[in-house]
């Protein structure tokens, strides 16, 4: 079974194919960030106005790569939501206009159960039910995901995401935007130590996180102008990793799953996935990351859920193809997929 | 020939099939439902014709300019099918294909004025010379209303669209009577299709990824400071 995988939520264009038999056969992705520079965050407008661009000749690439033609797949999947409404809905369109023209379905996938599901593009070992940690732009939460479809919400942050509060750090070390990755390259020169950040919300019980406070204490460390920006860098990824790591701990007791998974785009971050390994290690709870290209936002992991579901025997829509997509879609809203 | 030709830019969502000469075309005015019902115009319209989506030589759509996310829903749907049935692209302009509807009852203007409201105090707007039974393709601007300076030619002149409908003031302004005016007229998949078989027979089917969208209004952000 080859299904193609659309991802166009927000910044990043993502178009891959991936076979039940072979895995993933081909995968490639456009960037806008640079686009988006410029600007100090992403315009959706400008978002929606790439995507029609990139993504035919991405889809181009990718069956050339792969030496396959259209005609052989059997459907096409594509992020549904949530995300940025235009930036989808250009998606949608396309991925909803090609399923027609070759007459396969097209499915419509959580951007959050794509993530989640990304380390399968890696091991073959990995199985439910596991817990996992989804940390990004957008997101922070714990969540216990018991089988395909199957997912609760256990934890998470009540303000700002993790990786939110690193770009918006950046920003307060000057590093521009999105300023992230450049704070974590700074830390690496910090020293551990000279400064002390809080650890937002470890005092308290429970599996809810808070990291807007994070930023404030930035600010009045960087206001005494009596610390180095690699230090506080370092005193701030130390703080975020902290909290995350403790959580997740906590996560696992509560939810009792024996494996963890770890998605998102700050599931790149080198410190935070070394403090996740330890903790594991320490746990004796085996932890999975995707690789580092299929952390951000990709379309190998919107083809990769889109054929575990049809594997599972999702419904795939028999009437009038419609081209849609949301915005809002709580994950929690996902049914595992019933055989029809 | 068979085409299949798509406009979205406006309120109303409609969709075309040219076959051997003949127009079918289905419309419904139906803002922001446009991808609801789209593909399942398309559908109709080939079952109704009883023509195999495989037996279409290629997608004509309105390009725009009009609703941002209109223009684009036609290009990403004309694109997706194109590229599935390895078919060209019949990029029309959405103006030229509203202003087209002048000549629909046989009225023969010198001139058609096409204007479509773009918000923002803003219309866009073509003033499209007619030749014999087509209108041919304009310069497209986006102004304020009363910064519009057609250079009509000598003749009969007619005007219609949206941007006459939220600018009651224009017509007149522009020296309009009443029956040269028709503020109610919204772009159609008809008049697409039937300027894409013109343009199709000069050669400007295009391959489906360079079928893009044209906005006319491209200053929609402006660089700042960081957030």
């Amino acid at each position: 079974m080859k299904v193609l995988g659309i991802e166009t939520s927000c910044d990043e264009t993502g178009v891959a194919l991936i076979d039940s038999e072979q895995g993933l056969l081909a995968h490639r992705l456009y960037s806008q960030t640079d686009l988006h520079a410029i600007y100090g965050g992403v315009v959706p407008e400008l978002a929606s106005r790439d995507h029609i661009r990139r993504l035919l000749p991405l889809v181009r690439a990718v069956l050339d790569a792969a030496g396959v033609d259209g005609r052989e797949l059997d459907a096409v999947a594509y992020t549904g939501g949530p995300g940025l409404l235009g930036a989808l809905l250009t998606g949608a369109s396309v991925a909803r206009a090609l399923a027609w023209g070759w007459g396969v379905p097209a499915l419509a996938v959580h951007h959050l159960e794509g993530h989640l599901l990304a380390p399968f593009l890696d091991d073959a070992g990995l199985e439910f039910p596991f817990l996992v940690l989804q940390v990004s732009g957008g997101h922070t939460q714990l969540i216990h995901a018991r089988a395909l479809g199957d997912y609760e919400l256990v934890g998470e942050s009540i303000d700002d995401a993790a990786g939110e509060a690193f770009d918006k750090t950046a920003k307060l070390l000057g590093l521009g935007y999105p300023g992230g990755p450049a704070l974590a390259r700074l830390a690496e020169q910090g020293e551990s130590g000279v400064l002390r950040l809080p650890r937002p919300m470890l005092d308290r019980p429970g599996l809810d996180m808070s990291f807007s406070g994070l930023k404030t204490a930035v600010l009045t460390a960087l206001k005494k102008q009596a610390y180095r920006p690699q230090d506080v860098a370092r005193a701030f990824e130390e703080a975020v990793t902290d909290t995350l790591v403790e959580k997740t701990r906590r996560g696992l007791e509560h939810t009792g799953a024996p494996t963890l998974v770890v998605a998102g785009g700050v599931a790149a971050n080198v410190t935070l996935r070394a403090g996740l390994q330890a903790m594991g290690r320490r746990q004796g709870v085996p932890v999975y990351f995707p690789r580092p290209e299929f952390c951000t936002d990709n379309g190998a992991m919107i083809a990769l859920a889109g054929l575990r579901r049809l594997q599972a025997g999702a419904p795939v829509d028999r009437g009038a193809p419609v081209v849609a997509a949301r915005a809002r879609w709580p994950l929690a809203e996902l049914d595992a997929p019933v055989p029809a | 020939m068979r085409l299949i030709a798509i406009e979205t830019a406006s309120e109303q969502c409609s969709a075309a099939l040219y076959l051997d000469g003949t127009i079918y075309a289905l419309r419904e005015r139906a803002a922001r439902r446009h991808g609801e019902l789209i593909l399942g115009q398309i559908e109709q319209l080939l079952e109704a014709a009883g023509v195999d989506r495989s037996s279409l030589d290629g997608i004509a759509v309105g390009r725009g300019p009009g609703a941002f996310t209109g223009v684009r829903l036609g290009l990403g749907v004309a694109q997706g099918i194109a590229f599935a049935l390895d078919r060209p692209v019949v990029p029309v302009s959405t103006l030229q294909a509203l202003a087209q509807q002048a000549l629909r009852g046989g009225a023969r203007p010198t001139a058609v004025l096409a204007g479509l409201d773009a918000r923002m105090g803003e219309v866009y707007w073509a003033l499209c010379p007619v030749q014999g039974d087509r209108v041919l393709p304009a310069s497209e601007q986006v102004d304020a209303p009363a910064d519009l300076r057609p250079q009509w030619p000598d003749g009969g002149r007619f005007a219609l669209g949206s941007a006459f409908a939220a600018y009651p003031d224009l017509a007149p302004a522009l020296g309009l009577e009443a029956s040269q005016v028709d503020a109610h007229a919204l772009p159609d998949a008809h008049d697409v299709a039937l300027l894409a078989v013109d343009a199709w027979e000069r050669g400007e089917a295009v391959a489906p990824e360079e079928a893009q969208p044209v906005y006319v209004r491209d200053d929609v952000a402006r660089p700042g400071p960081a957030r």
